[in-house]
């Protein structure tokens, strides 16, 4: 078997392991089920009224494709932490003792995690279609929205990957985690218009994945352009990846001795 | 033939020395404990021949391959078992051993049948499907040889495998290692238990603060510490005074005292003094349950090699 077949089995037996595991106990899951939940209430009934002058429907239409991406971004921030924990304890070592492709317990972690997007986004859809929400256009854009999300959370785990093997306990990569996601959830145009901001924040929210990402979600399922703000997304995407695996990688070897 | 080779092994943490120059090697087949206190250095040298640190100076190689640069190699001839090398707390025992079994390449067939071999083996079978936090100290230490078992591995290390077991888990343990090196299989022990030494290895290597203190066969080691011990225990308590007068006399020195069992002892090297000791209890009429030579038990080696150690240093 060669390296990379190696490797990809290896990544798949291991993201089969967190997969079980969240089968097994599935309080894991209790993160990506409210924050969605959560937050498509409070922005719709609480701010809703004030933010979009009372066309509720309106506005639940305008930030359901925004508030999908902020879930997925959520969800996949998650796995620092719970990977740090993992990493402490002795079956990583075990690991690391035998014959395994050294990224694949990585890279097995941040697939098992594609459970958690997909169970928090049908979570926020069955929410979204109960409170009135409508995809419209069709099966195909709504599928190619859910597959980009997907792969927009893959990328973005690597950057809580890193932070997960760079320090030491799980707490501080939370609070870490929570500084870095919070300029890109909310100065985001997820829930409001980047009209109504400053100039500065209008740059900041114009160049920030999660805006993005929302801008080309909002195209794929609600109708509208989607070409130059997904290639903006990949562009993230992309760099997140560049970025973050190999220092990732790095960080989980330097962990090892 | 060695199989296990290391010369001149250091690791440094910031600024305290881990391993000050470690040299180890270990013939095929055979068991060496690696005996030492808390903190010597024992877990250090073996992460190190796991290929899980890389060390800061010196070369090990393990079945002919460096530790450093052929680890992979490496990999596919251990096994390793240590609190930090355990199993995923939040999978049954056969899914951590089929779960191995796929990373060793098994098919979902072979590891199945492998993990139930093993489970059937360290009589787990009944608990194969539970969590394990419900398993027993022993059970989980039981689970814990099975995982690193998994792959044949003609090299096996076991990080101080039976720490916090009660006696007869301990026992069990033991006799599952001896049928280990009955089939050929090479082990390194690290141990903080002289007797766990003395019962499994072959050869001892006695570390302390980074470096080998000592080497050698249990016996070996033993006698190194100087000749036998003379020891005996009066019937009456209050005999002890009166005995332990007698034996400073005949062997020159203060006899040790074990106020808890009523036990006297001191270094002798002349076998003849046992006699002479006899003749003079007789004479004043003392009776004792116990009298007789004996080699130095291990804690008393230690002991000794250690404090040897510590004035050497000061």
């Amino acid at each position: 078997m060669n390296a990379q077949a190696q490797a990809l089995r290896h990544s798949l037996v291991l993201a089969g392991r967190g997969v079980t595991k969240l089968r097994k106990s599935p309080v894991q899951l209790v993160d990506v089920i409210l924050t969605p939940v959560v937050f498509l209430l409070m922005f719709v009934y609480l701010f809703g009224g004030a933010i979009a002058g009372g066309d509720l429907d309106a506005y639940l239409q305008a930030i359901v494709p925004g508030i999908m991406v902020m879930t997925v971004f959520q969800a996949s921030v998650g796995i620092g932490v719970s990977l740090n924990a993992d990493a402490g304890t002795g079956v990583f070592d075990r690991f690391r003792s035998m014959p395994v492709t050294r990224s694949a317990p990585l890279i097995g972690a941040v697939l098992a995690d594609l459970v958690r997007y997909l169970v928090s986004l049908a979570v926020l859809l069955g929410l979204a279609l109960i409170m009135g929400y409508r995809v419209q256009t069709g099966p195909l854009a709504a599928l190619t929205g859910i597959g980009l999300l997907l792969a927009f959370g893959l990328s973005f785990a690597w950057l809580s990957v890193y932070i997960g093997m760079l320090v030491k306990t799980p707490g501080s990569v939370t609070g870490l985690m929570t500084i870095l996601i919070l300029p890109l959830t909310f100065a985001s145009n997820v829930f409001v218009p980047s009209q109504t901001m400053p100039g500065w924040l209008r740059v900041w929210s114009g160049v920030n994945p999660v805006s993005l990402m929302s801008d080309a979600m909002r195209g794929l399922l609600n109708g509208g352009p989607v070409a130059g703000s997904l290639l903006g997304a990949l562009a993230w995407m992309t760099g997140a990846i560049a970025v973050f695996f190999p220092l990732a990688m790095r960080a989980y070897r330097r962990n090892a001795s | 033939m060695h199989v296990i080779r290391a010369e001149g092994l250091i690791k440094k943490y910031g600024g305290t020395t881990a391993l000050d120059g470690v040299d180890l090697e270990v013939p095929v087949g055979k068991v060496i404990g690696i005996l030492g206190p808390n903190g010597a250095g024992k877990t250090t040298t073996v992460r190190i021949l796991a290929t899980l640190l890389r060390p800061d100076g010196g070369r090990a190689e393990v079945g002919g391959h460096d530790v450093v640069r052929d680890p992979v190699r490496v990999r596919g001839l251990i096994g390793l078992t240590g609190q930090y090398a355990s199993v995923d707390e939040g999978l049954s025992g056969t899914e951590n051993l089929v779960l191995l079994g796929r990373l060793l390449n098994l098919s979902k067939r072979q590891a199945r049948a492998r993990a139930a071999e093993l489970l059937e083996r360290f009589a787990l079978t009944e608990a194969a499907g539970r969590p394990i936090a419900t398993f027993s100290g022993g059970m989980r230490r039981r689970l814990d040889l099975a995982a690193s078992l998994v792959g044949r591995p003609r090299i096996l290390f076991l990080d101080e495998p039976t720490t916090g077991l009660d006696p007869r888990t301990r026992n069990e343990l033991w006799g599952v290692v001896r049928e280990l090196v009955a089939d050929g299989t090479t082990v390194l022990l690290t141990t903080q238990y002289l007797e766990e030494a003395d019962q499994l290895a072959d050869r001892i290597t006695v570390i302390d603060r980074g470096k080998v203190t000592a080497e050698g066969r249990p016996g070996e080691l033993k006698r190194r510490i100087g000749g036998q011990i003379l020891h005996v225990r009066p019937t009456l308590r209050g005999d002890l005074d009166a005995v332990a007068r007698v034996l400073a006399e005949l062997t020159g020195t203060t006899p040790a005292r074990d106020e808890n069992i009523g036990l006297l002892s001191a270094p002798a090297d002349d076998p003849m003094l046992v006699s002479a000791l006899v003749r003079r209890l007789e004479q004043a009429g003392i009776p004792a349950d116990e009298l007789g030579l004996r080699l130095p038990s291990l804690d008393e080696v230690f002991l000794a090699l250690t404090a040897t150690t510590e004035r050497n240093a000061a």
